[in-house]
């Protein structure tokens, strides 16, 4: 493998100019400093209950990410790139969707494979030819950034259903400020606290043509067993909505309604976090006692907003990922800003006999898979694994696709031997509202805490990070 | 607000007051069990408890009658079978607190989480009488905390005034059946009247809502049943007694049905209730029989409970 870039340091052991100030302080303070400050940091997020839940690790009911103090650094010049490209990306997806559910000009054009849309699991019959308010799909965007040099970035994954972590992003910040106070006095770091206004200014701007000036807006949840419950209650105290349940809400004439202590209360907005087999026990699941039975239905009446649409899981699958480059031209005529991973389809024959004649250097990812579960990195694997990924992909290639093991960047993390690099990604959250693209200023960093990882989930032992993007000077 | 926040806020708020109301009857029990016999130490002291308690039925099904210090203790603080146990109102307290954060202030949440967390320290096998009391005083210092946040923090809404029902629907309850148990001991025809017996006994109850001290304030006399009775039940001072809890829930719901602009059911039982309590004379209770007075009373807060859910949180 190739040395990783390092963001903080230079191949020669210069300190490049984002990490100038953080730097000298790093040398400077003395490392028990950091250790007790690590550990007031674990104490309040324990205190405040910043947890989540893993499935199926009975033992731990409850867990925090990892948080890691030092933060991770970006200049302005970089942010402002990545962010039109940001823009550019989210804009593509969401005339890709309407496509999909509408004219499939693209699919007409030979450009995108149609079974990659038709036998797509989370392609969502019910919503051919539906229409959308303002004709939107993807609200809330959390596009999966990572870099490998000082002018590269690729884009890794675009998350367009329910994208989670932004309160991490938030949290992270806050407690970097209670913390660090003399760090944020050097350094001229963009605010990201404004993100609820951005996010309830999007959501309302989103309303039904139908409902009043004032559209209420509810955040739905599948309740306190839900591995991102905090996230849920969080992003609703801090837009001051009501997080509701399923069963909070019911459907009369088509209409969505909350049960209040005053009685029934129009709904005009649901930010929901259920995913869609989970939303409506008529349409889809029908043993999901989570969602609302007739929601689809006000849905199509026009009735209520959901973000994000129903069926955009076409847009996000792996698969469809390959095409994201192509799909960016056909809908907008210009070029991507922001470049995918080199990519394989292994359903088709000459990347498929690549990928098996590689195994041992390519990271290989179900289709649909998602979490970092179900992965194969080569170099990392020993015979038996490489083995049983060969026979799955003879088995079934459409189910997979690969990628070359990329050197993510590393970035200074505290670890139990001192300060030493990390590989880190970034999830920038796009918001897209009937008005304009809004984009908080960085996002969440995730790092993977383990010496040589590269994957960065939380769900695998990845930790997070305070993402600073600096004022330009 | 929605009809499950309210939910979870009213028992969110019993759940801590009975917690409370718990500790302090362990503690007394306790002290009581201590005295020798001549004062009034007694060997049923730890049935009495279990009666006070309401959970006399479900002791019996785990441990049959046999009613011991240890085994008391651990039934009433800590154990996993017993849903009002110490333990459980705090982890159901917790359960409610995370699905209404958005209700609560950081202060309150981070009281209620901080004793979930703290409350796991506590090992349950084999406590020592000085561990017993360090965990006694931290559930108590955990309701004043949590109840002193909430008055604080919160804003004067609905989330608010549901809350405060909810506790002193539950204090009103806790109060009542203090009185009942003990009520053989508070009539003043016994013939240890004025002995070591009683007084120990009535400052118990007395100790047990943490009204001693205000009781001497009040009477400026040594205890004596009636007026035990009298500071319980009609003193409208005294913060649990019933006329004060009634007091509170009127004023409470009356707050609801005026922010709401329309009042139901609940308002109409608080007020009648109230007014009922503020109209009695202790002659008049002792005349009716004090347990049927308070029988009725129990079932009066009960109805209104009911009437409270069906208005409002379903």
């Amino acid at each position: 493998m190739t040395v990783a870039f390092d963001e903080m340091t230079n191949a020669d052991g210069s300190v490049r100019a984002a990490y100038t100030a953080l730097a000298r302080w790093l040398s400077n303070v003395p490392p028990d400093v950091l250790d007790h400050r690590r550990k007031e940091a674990e104490f309040i997020f324990r205190k405040i209950g910043i947890t989540f839940a893993v499935y199926g690790d009975s033992d731990a009911q409850e867990r925090l990410i990892p948080f890691d103090i030092i933060p991770r650094v970006l200049t302005g010049g970089e942010w402002a790139r990545l962010s039109k490209g940001l823009e550019q990306r989210t804009k593509a997806l969401n005339l890709y969707i309407k496509d999909v559910y509408s004219k499939r000009e693209i699919l007409r054009a030979g450009i995108v494979p149609e079974d990659l849309v038709y036998q797509n699991p989370v392609f969502r019959p019910e919503m051919n030819g539906q229409k959308v308010p303002h004709d939107l799909y993807v609200h809330i965007a959390g596009i999966d950034v990572v870099r490998i040099d000082a002018e590269t970035f690729y884009v890794l994954e675009d998350n367009a259903r329910t994208p989670s972590g932004v309160s991490y992003m938030l949290e992270n910040r806050e407690i970097m400020m209670r913390l660090f106070p003399e760090l944020f006095a050097e350094n001229r770091v963009a605010p990201v606290e404004n993100y609820a206004d951005e996010l309830l200014a999007t959501l309302k701007s989103l309303a039904p043509t139908t409902a009043t000036s004032d559209p209420v807006v509810a955040v739905l949840t599948p309740g306190i067993f839900n591995s991102a419950y905090y996230e849920h209650s969080f992003l609703a105290d801090k837009l001051g909505v009501e997080l509701v349940e399923g069963r909070d809400l019911f459907i009369k004439n088509d209409i969505v309604y909350m049960r209040t202590t005053e009685g029934p209360k129009r709904v005009d907005v649901i930010y929901r976090r259920l995913d869609d087999d989970f939303i409506d026990p008529l349409a889809f699941r029908p043993d999901s006692v989570l969602g609302v039975p007739g929601l689809m239905s006000a849905y199509h009446a026009g009735n209520v907003t959901l973000t994000n649409a129903v069926g955009t899981g076409v847009a996000d699958d792996k698969a469809v990922y390959s095409y994201m480059p192509e799909i960016v031209r056909f809908y907008l005529g210009e070029e991507p800003i922001l470049k995918n991973v080199p990519t394989w389809r292994c359903r088709e024959a000459d990347h498929l006999k690549y990928v098996l004649d590689n195994l041992h250097e390519l990271v290989v990812k179900e289709v649909h898979g998602s979490g970092g579960y179900g992965m194969l990195i080569g170099p990392r694997a020993d015979k038996a694994q490489i083995e049983l990924f060969r026979a799955k992909l003879k088995q079934d290639p459409n189910n997979f696709i690969a990628q070359p093991t990329l050197a993510l960047s590393t970035c200074p993390t505290l670890v139990e031997e001192g300060i030493a690099p990390r590989h880190v990604d970034l999830r920038p959250f796009v918001l897209t509202g009937s008005d304009r693209v809004r984009i908080v200023p960085g996002g969440l960093t995730r790092v993977a805490l383990q010496a040589g990882s590269l994957v960065v989930n939380s769900s695998q032992g990845g930790g997070t990070k305070d993402t600073w993007v600096l004022e330009e000077s | 607000m929605l009809s499950r926040t309210a939910d979870n806020l009213y028992w969110l708020a019993r759940y801590m007051e009975r917690a409370d109301c718990l500790a302090r009857l362990l503690d007394v029990t306790q002290r009581l069990a201590q005295l020798p016999v001549a004062y009034g130490g007694s060997t049923n002291e730890w049935r009495s408890a279990l009666l006070t308690a309401g959970c006399a039925e479900q002791f019996k099904q785990l441990h049959g009658e046999d009613a011991t210090e240890q085994n008391v203790i651990n039934f009433l603080a800590f154990a996993p079978e017993n849903p009002s146990s110490i333990r459980n109102c705090f982890e159901i307290a917790r359960t409610n607190a995370r699905s209404v954060r958005t209700a609560l202030t950081i202060e309150m949440w981070e009281t209620i989480n901080t004793a979930w967390l703290e409350l796991k320290r506590y090992s349950t096998k084999d406590m020592t009488r000085e561990e017993l009391a360090r965990f006694l005083s931290f559930v108590k210092e955990t309701s004043l905390r949590f109840d002193g946040a909430a008055y604080r923090t919160m804003l004067r809404n609905d989330a608010f005034w549901f809350s405060r029902v909810g506790m002193y629907v539950e204090r009103a309850d806790n109060t009542a059946r203090i009185l009942d148990v003990k009520y053989h001991v508070l009539l003043p025809d016994s013939e240890h009247v004025g002995g070591p017996l009683d007084y120990f006994q009535w400052s118990s109850i007395l100790r047990s809502v943490s009204a001693l001290t205000s009781f001497h304030w009040v009477y400026r006399e040594s205890v004596k049943p009636w007026l035990v009775a009298d500071l319980l039940i009609l003193n409208a001072q005294m913060p649990r007694s019933l006329t004060s809890c009634y007091q509170n829930i009127s004023r409470y719901l009356d707050d609801i049905a005026a922010y709401y602009g329309r009042q139901g059911t609940a308002q109409r039982l608080a007020r009648s209730t109230f007014t009922r309590l503020s109209n009695s004379r202790m002659d008049d209770v002792f005349q009716t029989g004090l347990h049927e007075y308070i029988e009725i009373f129990v079932s009066e807060n009960n109805r209104l409970g009911a009437t409270v859910t069906e208005q409002y949180l379903l």
